[in-house]
């Protein structure tokens, strides 16, 4: 099975180039969906398949790769440049490819229900399709740059999908901002290629890393490269300062926001730097800024998160908020919690971005919470689902949330790049978390209806909607259990990956037995206590948080506008871009400089022409008397000198 | 060497003259006839060129289909032609966007559609004759008898302000080439006072001096070589030309003006700059890298601001034109051969880009993007095809531009010569810039609420006519093709580019090794010199 990996990739590409290709001839929704979902659906099959042939396999032999043809190469000799296309299956890469493709089939599926109708039908399938060819690129790319097509070419599938129905300004809008913003990341992320393959003469995963095995921890080359390929990842996976583009994407589709902006493009950030284990283990300075952004982003984007009131903003900020996790994770150098939680993040997340589908599917397009209330008699399924996605995510035992969360929290403490503040900034950020998942549990579902009962009809999506959401809730349910304290399979299975980079940390063993009860006691209790605030504030004394708001007006405000980051961008960034652009380079340098100085010249020999025109006056004695002047001046000037 | 191969060049070069000769003659009345009689004369060279590639040994360095016959004896004037991979592709390109320019432009020409033709035609034949000439002299002529036809196309055929763009750019050019034409003279005479030498413009023989010319001389002549070449690529800040010159000219005109003439700038620096002055170029290449990186972002910036879409497209030439000379300047072999496929992504996609524009326009008339806003609606295929062109354009990867890109970044990032990382970092942010000039394009002319009944400019619009799709396909084939496997075009210029590669390095170490590029097939004056230099390795 692993020797058919290329085909992983190749039959999501197949299926764009039909759908996109032919995809307007086919009338059929359910062809156009079979054949969307098919491809997926197959690659996860044989992704399946290379997992189980892996299982059977020596742990220190797991690593496959399959070399398809010679991509870019220019020169002969040592430092040339040689990038094939090449494919790389190891516990790392299989284990991201099975959350793409198996998390990706789900939402495919969910998509035909969801999609029923739309005129973009075939086009919205070919998008997804070409998504997944890019992400996988990305996750079993055997290169850099291999891995950078995928970067690039999930950024591209996330603006056209954020831009899907492009009729609506605002999703041109938010569709363009997440595509340059991201690009801002890539110029880090190109730069740290640059260096790469300056320092190693290679963009090869497998040299580039062999090679760094050998350098000391603290290299000053090594500290820019994880340093650079770090901005490419808050761009990507939307950390301080480049998040400002996520919130906005939630202008496309649900299933796109489930899919791209919740379960496996954005956590790309995460997992290049789990690739790049080793050589974040170089760089002590790097890992504490890693861990320091994900902490901060963590907490700043749930304070955003608290006071949002419409249901998928709520959802983006908390995505941001999980994403950070990861990176603390990263930044303490828990690379396996980190992508465990990636891992259980995709799956909860993804369901609560498809609940929140199924309620804006059920209320007529309406997102904001305020207009919602008391859905739990209208949509069952959904409210059942929504609900373990939201105790999953808040971190209560035994869902799947609580223990990869427990895992970072543990390591923010007990790492030995971990410290107590960020241990902190992480447990706030999780009261913060459950309180603003059960403000939206309740507000949406709870309580009473706050919509009029005549004009809006809910009604429980169908099958191809809620089935994948009930698969969703039952890995959000069990999927932790492959990661519990002392039996963790998911850091047995990863850890001959990050085994060079543990050599470099030296000793990192988790604390005493004690602290560690101690901590996620901690932990647990402040799941449940934001859990229950948020229960009895907007279930039963609304006033609290009415009379909150009024006391409280002005921090209000700066979160309800989310800091007004957005417009501290503009005013600082792109307003003073855009007005020396136009005013210094091109009104001012071009049209008046260059052009200027061009077109003087040009007057200025036509103003000598035609003044010399008038000294040919042909007039003899004119020119005789110059004559004469003319050797007055020359003799004069030999006599007197 | 067969006949076919020694007289191939020639017939390439001239049979656009031919064409131009028989569209200007022909006994043919109807618009519709002399039309087909262009592209039929367009397309047969391009077929020929077909030949070229494929019959191109890419395994040899030097010049290939070489045809060497004496023209003016008595000052040493050969009729001297011959290709490497380098003006092979560039040949190819040029045979390529022809037919397509002409094709995607079928009845945009209203007036005089006769004269039109044949200067086309004409304009092609200077154009081959300036990537085929190895002779300085004959160089000179195709550099100067392709102006003219250019001056005329934007003057006849242009827009409001035609007559302005066309002096300008007649002007801007005439100017760098004067100068050169000072220095080619100065160097043929230069050669003539040398031991055992004579008044030559074989660039061949010419290069062989090259250490001996005295480093202020060799100095001065590069500077006004270099300049010729910097107004026509062209290199900040003697740009000012091209974006009048491209919003007035007709859309055929643009997709030339762009695609292949503004090649003819950075192709001279890599053809007569580096093998006639090595030393000069060596000391002038940070200069010159700083101008195209300050190019690169300041192209882009402006493009950003642009309100009409062919100044934007125009702009944006100004930022890719300084991708393939910080290539060139980096003087590594990445950053070179990016540059050579630079050049050929940019005329396939800016050649595009245009082509696009003018189909827009030619239904509208209107290029103003506010006149714009959620055409994709209406003319879904059109909009389709210009994001695919957008994002070459752009550099994304799997594309053609990401190719040349990265490995302009990875010469410039390495060089040796440039020696700083500055000029990478700078112009890696061409990068976050050509995707919001582009896409902020996009946004405002194709995204959005559509107008109602898809009326624009007081037109509606409609999709692409199946001779359009035609036209652009191929394109959007080979924007795909390189993206993906570029080894196909790279494998090409590879020897070329290494052979150069290794002389600069060469002049970088004060080392004056000889190399043979080819047997010239006359006998080579100065080398037969009795104080020649030490015998050519290879």
């Amino acid at each position: 099975m692993i020797a058919l990996t290329p085909y992983i990739v190749i039959i999501p590409l197949a299926g764009f180039l039909l759908l996109g290709l032919g995809g307007w001839r086919i009338k059929s929704e359910r062809t156009l969906g079979l054949i969307g979902s098919g491809t997926v659906g197959l690659s996860f099959l044989l992704a399946a398949g290379a997992f189980v042939q892996l299982l059977g396999e020596q742990p220190g032999s797991r690593k496959h790769i399959f070399e398809l043809f010679s991509w870019i190469s220019t020169g002969t000799g040592g430092s040339s440049l040689s990038i094939p296309v090449s494919y790389q299956v190891d516990q790392l890469s299989i284990l991201m490819t099975l959350i793409v493709t198996g998390v990706g089939f789900l939402i495919h599926v969910y998509s035909v229900g969801y999609m029923h109708g739309d005129p973009g039908f075939a086009r919205f399938f070919a998008y997804l399709n070409l998504f997944i060819f890019a992400m996988l690129n990305l996750v079993l790319a055997d290169n850099f740059l291999l891995m950078f097509l995928g970067w690039e070419g999930v950024g591209l599938c996330s603006y056209l999908l954020i831009g899907f129905w492009y009729e609506k300004t605002f999703t041109g809008d938010a569709a363009k901002k997440a595509f340059v913003v991201n690009r801002v990341g890539d110029f880090g992320f190109i730069l740290g290629m640059l260096l790469i393959f300056k320092t190693f003469g290679s963009l090869n995963f497998t040299t580039v890393f062999n090679g760094a095995g050998v350098l000391s921890v603290g290299n000053p080359t090594i500290f820019w490269v994880t340093l650079l390929l770090f901005v490419g990842a808050t761009g990507k996976s939307a950390q301080i300062p480049l998040y400002v583009w996520l919130p906005d994407a939630m202008a496309g589709p649900t299933p796109v926001s489930a899919l791209i902006h919740a379960a496996t493009m954005v956590t790309a950030g995460v997992y290049m730097v789990a690739r790049c284990s080793i050589l974040y283990a170089l760089a002590p300075a790097t890992l504490e800024i890693v861990a320091i952004v994900g902490a901060a982003t963590a907490l700043f984007a749930a304070t955003i998160g608290l006071v949002q009131n419409d249901i998928k903003k709520v959802l983006a900020y908390s995505t941001i908020s999980q994403l950070g996790y990861m990176f603390l994770a990263m930044g303490v150098a828990a690379f396996s919690a980190g992508i465990f939680h990636l891992m259980t993040h995709a799956f909860f997340k993804a369901l609560l971005f498809l609940g929140s589908g199924a309620v804006i599917h059920a209320m007529h397009d309406e997102q904001d919470i305020r207009a919602m209330g008391g859905l739990k008699h209208e949509l069952p399924t959904t409210y059942k689902t929504f609900l373990i996605g939201a105790v999953a995510i808040a971190g209560i035992p035994p869902f799947a949330g609580f223990f990869s969360k427990d895992a970072i929290l543990l390591n923010a403490f007990s790492s030995e790049h971990g410290s107590a503040v960020l241990w902190v900034a992480g447990v706030v950020g999780a009261v913060m978390t459950a309180f603003y998942m059960f403000r939206l549990v309740s507000l949406t579902f709870e309580g009473e209806k706050r919509f009029d009962p005549h004009a809006v009809h809910p009604h429980e999506a169908p099958k191809s909607m809620t089935v994948p959401l009930i698969v969703l809730a039952i890995l959000s349910v069990v999927g932790g259990f492959v990661g519990v304290p002392h039996y963790d399979l998911v850091e047995e299975w990863l850890s001959p990956v990050f085994a060079p980079a543990r050599l470099k940390l030296m000793g990192v063993e988790a604390g005493s037995g004690t602290t560690e009860w101690l901590l996620m006691a901690v932990s647990v209790a402040a799941a449940v206590g934001g859990v229950i605030a948020a229960r009895r504030i907007y279930l039963d004394r609304i006033d609290l948080a009415t009379n909150a708001v009024q006391r409280f007006k002005r921090l209000y405000t700066v979160l309800l506008n989310k800091y007004y980051v957005d417009e501290a961008y503009d005013a600082a960034i792109v307003r003073p871009i855009l007005n020396i652009s136009e005013g210094l380079l091109w009104r001012g340098f071009d049209v008046r400089v260059v052009d200027g100085a061009v077109n003087g010249t040009a007057k200025l020999v036509e103003g000598i022409s035609a003044r010399l025109r008038k000294i040919q006056t042909g007039v003899a004695q004119s020119y005789a008397l110059v004559f004469v002047g003319g050797i007055f001046l020359i003799v004069s000037w030999y006599l007197l000198r | 060497m067969n006949f076919i191969d020694q007289h191939i060049l020639t017939v390439v070069v001239f049979l656009p003259l031919a064409g131009a000769l028989a569209v200007a003659f022909a006994p043919v009345t109807s618009d519709e006839t002399i039309k087909r009689l262009g592209l039929a004369a367009v397309t047969v060279p391009f077929l020929l060129s077909l030949y070229l590639f494929f019959a191109f040994d890419s395994t040899k360095a030097g010049y290939q289909f070489v045809q060497h016959v004496p023209w003016i004896a008595t000052l040493n004037i050969s009729y001297f032609v011959g290709i490497d991979g380098i003006s092979l592709l560039l040949v190819l390109l040029t045979t390529f966007l022809m037919p397509l320019a002409l094709l995607g432009t079928w009845n945009s020409v209203d007036r005089r559609l006769r004269e039109y033709t044949a200067v086309m035609l004409l304009l092609e034949a200077g154009m081959l004759g300036v990537f085929v000439s190895l002779d300085l002299f004959l160089f000179y002529v195709y550099w100067e008898a392709m102006l003219i036809p250019m001056y005329f196309i934007i003057g006849i055929w242009g827009g409001q302000e035609r007559v302005y763009a066309a002096v300008k750019f007649f002007l801007y050019t005439l100017f760098g080439s004067l100068l050169m034409l000072v220095a080619i003279l100065s160097l043929a005479y230069f050669a003539s006072t040398q031991p055992g030498g004579q008044f030559t413009t074989n660039l061949l023989d010419l290069s062989l001096l090259a250490d001996r010319i005295p480093p202020n001389l060799q100095l001065w002549m590069f500077a006004a070589f270099a300049l010729s070449f910097a107004i026509k690529v062209p290199l900040f800040p003697l740009h000012t030309w091209l974006p009048d010159a491209h919003v007035q000219a007709p859309t055929a005109g643009s997709v030339i003006l762009a695609g292949v003439l503004l090649k003819m700038g950075t192709y001279g620096f890599i053809r007569f700059c580096f093998p006639l002055f090595p030393d000069a170029a060596v000391r002038a290449a940070p200069i010159l890298a700083v101008l195209s990186v300050v190019g690169i972002v300041y192209g882009a910036l402006v493009a950003m601001v642009q309100t009409d879409m062919k100044k934007l497209v125009a702009y944006s030439s100004v930022s890719h034109l300084g991708f393939v000379v910080l290539g060139i300047f980096s003087m590594t072999e990445e950053g070179m051969q990016g540059a050579v496929i630079q050049m050929v992504n940019h005329g396939l996609s800016t050649g595009a880009l245009f082509l696009l524009v003018g189909m827009i326009y030619d239904r509208t008339h209107t290029r103003m993007i506010a006149d714009y806003g959620g055409a994709a609606k209406f003319i879904p295929v059109y909009a389709t095809i210009l994001m695919v062109v957008s994002l070459s354009s752009m550099g994304l990867p799997g594309l053609n531009g990401f190719v040349g890109e990265f490995l302009v970044l990875v010469g410039a990032f390495k060089s040796g010569i440039l020696d700083s990382y500055a000029y990478a970092a700078v112009a890696g942010l061409g990068v976050i810039f050509s995707a919001v000039y582009l896409l902020w394009m996009y946004q405002r002319v194709m995204l959005g609420p559509g107008r109602e009944g898809g009326m624009y400019g007081g037109h509606t619009l409609t999709d692409l006519a199946p001779r359009e799709i035609a036209a652009l396909v191929p394109i959007i084939v080979f924007i795909v093709w390189i993206g993906v496997y570029p080894s196909t075009f790279l494998s090409k210029s590879a020897p070329a580019v290494r052979n150069a590669v290794e002389q600069m390095e060469n002049a970088r170490r004060g080392i004056h090794v000889r190399y043979a590029q080819v047997s010239p097939v006359s006998s080579s004056s100065i080398a037969k010199a009795p104080q020649a230099m030490p015998k050519g390795r290879r």
